[in-house]
């Protein structure tokens, strides 16, 4: 095998090695994480995050606009408190509503936005004022058979968030 | 009959206790020679057209193999996962299935496994029958270090190429995947790849994979080094040099990949 | 294994005080050498002379330590206790970057050759020139020719040492080993395998590039016939030890047993013929009765 041969062979192999790599973090991951974004800081304190993980994706109406960035316990009131990172084109009313859901039957826990009719806007460091807890499904069942034992089969269900469904998060 | 069973158990310990200090001894026998190789790195690429002729015997020799494993592979994992995943409605979410489970372990461990196989023990065969013919004592002989003319360069020459192959693996097993899942299952090529872009980070799943298959190249280049350089120069040496290079590679591979996944995916969860 | 490890400082320095340094000293001088493999000796007490420009010839039986004394002399192996002089250097307390230097002026011919398989036989010779001379390459081609013709192989440059018969193999590592001139070159076995034309050339290579080189050769054999033709002084060893030595004409007249033995080929005499074993009427009807 002569030199020019295998330089060239190595130079292909080489190529294309590096092409897998860049298709890999391109095309099949995705790269543009909002860690580079520059961002701002909102905190938010629930009963309980029920599976929220850090990394967390924040979205409103479906749309990745953050992430969860620390979590906490209050050693007063005994609430879980909550900072998220939210991208700074994105601005939300004083009165958003942010809510612990389940995404899907496999259930990636993600925290939701949903915002408000208020003029004024959140600014950085200012905390979110209405919160929905996640749903245990323990309390769910309990609250349930309560209920039923209390003879109210119009016994209202505690507030629950419809789960979204996993296609509507794709839309073709 | 207690005095013969205390001394057959003696025995046993001692042997233990001889295994275990020859394994010892032999460890720090390694980490000498990975030192050693590493001193003559500098050597191995001023002679830069060794360790290319080294890529291109390990790495470019490797891919029909590393290739068309990664794609059947991928195309196993879509219609495997495929089946699973309908039961539970998930059928959407098998871009992300196969995707991760290539980046994050099959791409490195398969394709270093197959490495090991067949770059590692090509590599112990030849250095050790360069040392049955003498041709090593040759070279010291002709002031010449083999360790930096002969071992340095495999030794790169594997290391370079393993992260390379185990990306090509992926990358022809997500095509297999798409080809299976998308082309042949039906599921919509949208949700295939938007699942899947979602769904796989670069930083925890494709970098952490690259790390891993580039620990794995290292890990088996020097088995497949240190062996054929230690191997007993007679043929039996030699064929039980290759046979020790795939077999210690692979348990390397499975257990180191082992510790790293341990460090690198668990960190995901709170506290 | 050859791990290079470090001498202590202080015992190179009186080991190369040791070795006489002058112009009339010998090429290699081995002083009281023993060596061996863990608890079995190979070499005991072995002295011996090897004086510049001379041909001289180590015999034995196999597996008499004939080849370890060669990779003592070239620094591959530490003697367990002895000196070991060559050009004036104390090879065993060597920094290795100064036995590499010392080695660049020693040849070597191996058993079967040990040509490099992966390259031509230009490239096997050009070799240790491309490595230790910024030479340039039409030099280079030169100087490899020459080195071919000297031993008659100038139109094989382009083979492949597996397309080499044995003799054509061991004339082409010879000419790698005086590639670069050296002071010493150290012949294992060269007379092993080969067809009796090939051992006349061989002999005479040796002779006739000793000569034209002025090189001292060290040759280790068993061929009688073929070294006593050739070389200027013999040493006898025998079990690890030295047990005769002389030149040619003392060697053909010696009435030492084992020189006798070895010079006429008898099948017994001070080398057994016997592996030692016990007595064969006892073993033979040892269960018997």
């Amino acid at each position: 095998m002569n030199r020019s041969a295998i330089d060239l062979w190595v130079g292909i192999f080489v190529a294309i090695g590096f092409g897998a790599i860049i298709f890999l973090a391109l095309k099949v991951g995705n790269l543009v994480t909002l860690d580079s974004t520059p961002g701002y800081h909102l905190d938010a304190s629930f009963d309980n995050i029920g599976g929220l993980k850090l990394r967390a994706p924040v979205k409103a109406a479906g749309v990745v606009v953050g992430r969860v960035e620390k979590v906490r316990l209050d050693t007063k009131t005994y609430d879980a408190v909550v900072t998220l990172r939210i991208d700074r084109q994105y601005e939300f009313t004083k009165d958003t509503i942010a809510s612990i859901n389940t995404s899907g039957l496999l259930g990636e826990v993600y925290i939701g936005l949903d915002a408000g009719g208020d003029s004024v806007m959140l600014k950085d460091g200012d905390r979110i004022g209405k919160t929905q807890s996640a749903v245990v499904i323990e309390k769910l069942i309990s609250q349930f058979l309560f209920d039923k034992a209390s003879g109210g089969a119009a016994g209202e269900a505690a507030p629950v968030k419809t789960v979204e469904k996993p296609a509507g998060e794709t839309k073709k | 009959m207690s005095a013969e069973l205390t001394a057959g158990v003696a025995q046993w310990l001692r042997r233990i206790g001889g295994a275990v200090t020859g394994a010892a001894s032999k460890l720090g026998f390694v980490s000498r020679f990975l030192l050693a190789v590493l001193w003559h790195t500098p050597g191995a690429f001023r002679r830069m057209h060794l360790t290319l002729r080294e890529i291109y015997f390990a790495g470019v020799l490797s891919l029909v193999i590393i290739l068309m494993s990664g794609l059947f592979v991928g195309m196993v994992l879509s219609l495997q996962g495929y089946e699973t995943l309908k039961r539970y409605g998930a059928d959407e979410q098998l871009g992300i299935l196969v995707a991760l489970s290539l980046v994050r372990e099959l791409g490195p461990v398969m394709s270093g496994l197959l490495f090991a196989s067949r770059a590692g023990s090509a590599i112990t065969a030849e250095i050790g029958l360069m040392k049955t013919t003498e041709q090593l004592a040759a070279m010291e002989m002709m002031a010449v270090d083999p360790l930096a003319r002969v071992v340095a360069p495999r030794f790169w020459g594997g290391v370079i190429s393993m992260p390379l192959l185990a990306a090509l693996f992926s990358a022809f097993g997500i095509f297999g995947g798409y080809v299976v899942g998308v082309r042949l299952i039906g599921i919509d090529a949208g949700a295939f790849w938007g699942q899947m872009k979602a769904g796989v980070d670069v930083w925890p799943d494709v970098t952490n994979g690259i790390i891993k298959s580039f620990v794995f190249g290292i890990a088996v280049s020097l088995i497949a080094v240190f062996e054929g350089y230690d191997a007993k120069p007679t043929a039996e040496g030699v064929s039980s040099a290759t046979t020790r290079t795939v077999v210690m590679s692979s348990l390397m591979i499975l257990a180191l990949d082992f510790v790293m996944t341990v460090f690198m995916f668990r960190g995901a969860s709170v506290i | 294994m050859s791990l290079p490890a470090k001498p202590s400082s202080s015992r190179a320095a009186e080991a190369i005080a040791t070795c006489r340094v002058d112009p009339a000293a010998a090429a290699v001088e081995l002083t009281d050498v023993s060596f061996a493999y863990d608890v079995r000796p190979i070499l005991s007490g072995i002295t011996m002379t090897i004086p510049r420009g001379k041909i001289v010839a180590i015999m034995g039986a196999s597996g008499s330590g004939k080849t370890t004394m060669l990779r003592l002399i070239g620094g591959q192996l530490r003697p367990k206790s002895g000196g070991v002089c060559v050009g004036g250097l104390s090879v065993p307390d060597l920094e290795p970057e100064a036995l590499y230097a010392l080695r660049r002026k020693f040849g070597m011919l191996f058993q079967f050759g040990a040509l490099f398989t992966d390259m031509s036989v230009f490239e096997n010779i050009a070799f240790p020139m491309r490595e230790h001379t910024e030479l340039p390459e039409e030099l280079i081609r030169d100087l490899v020719l020459m080195k071919l013709h000297a031993v008659g192989l100038r139109g094989a440059a382009h083979l492949m040492p597996a397309e080499l018969s044995g003799g054509m193999a061991r004339r082409v590592a010879l000419a790698r080993a005086i590639a670069l001139d050296p002071m010493l070159v150290m012949y294992d076995e060269p007379f092993a395998g080969l067809d009796p034309i090939s051992l006349g050339v061989i002999g005479q290579l040796i002779r006739r590039l000793n000569d034209a080189l002025s090189i001292t050769s060290v040759v280790v054999t068993h061929d009688v016939y073929e070294s006593l033709k050739i070389v200027d002084y013999l040493y006898f060893v025998s079990e690890g030890r030295i047990v005769a030595s002389g030149t040619p004409e003392q060697v053909h007249a010696s009435d030492d047993p084992f020189v006798r033995q070895f010079i006429d080929g008898a099948s017994d005499g001070p080398v057994p013929f016997h592996y030692p074993a016990p007595a064969y009427r006892e073993e033979l009807f040892a269960d018997v009765g």
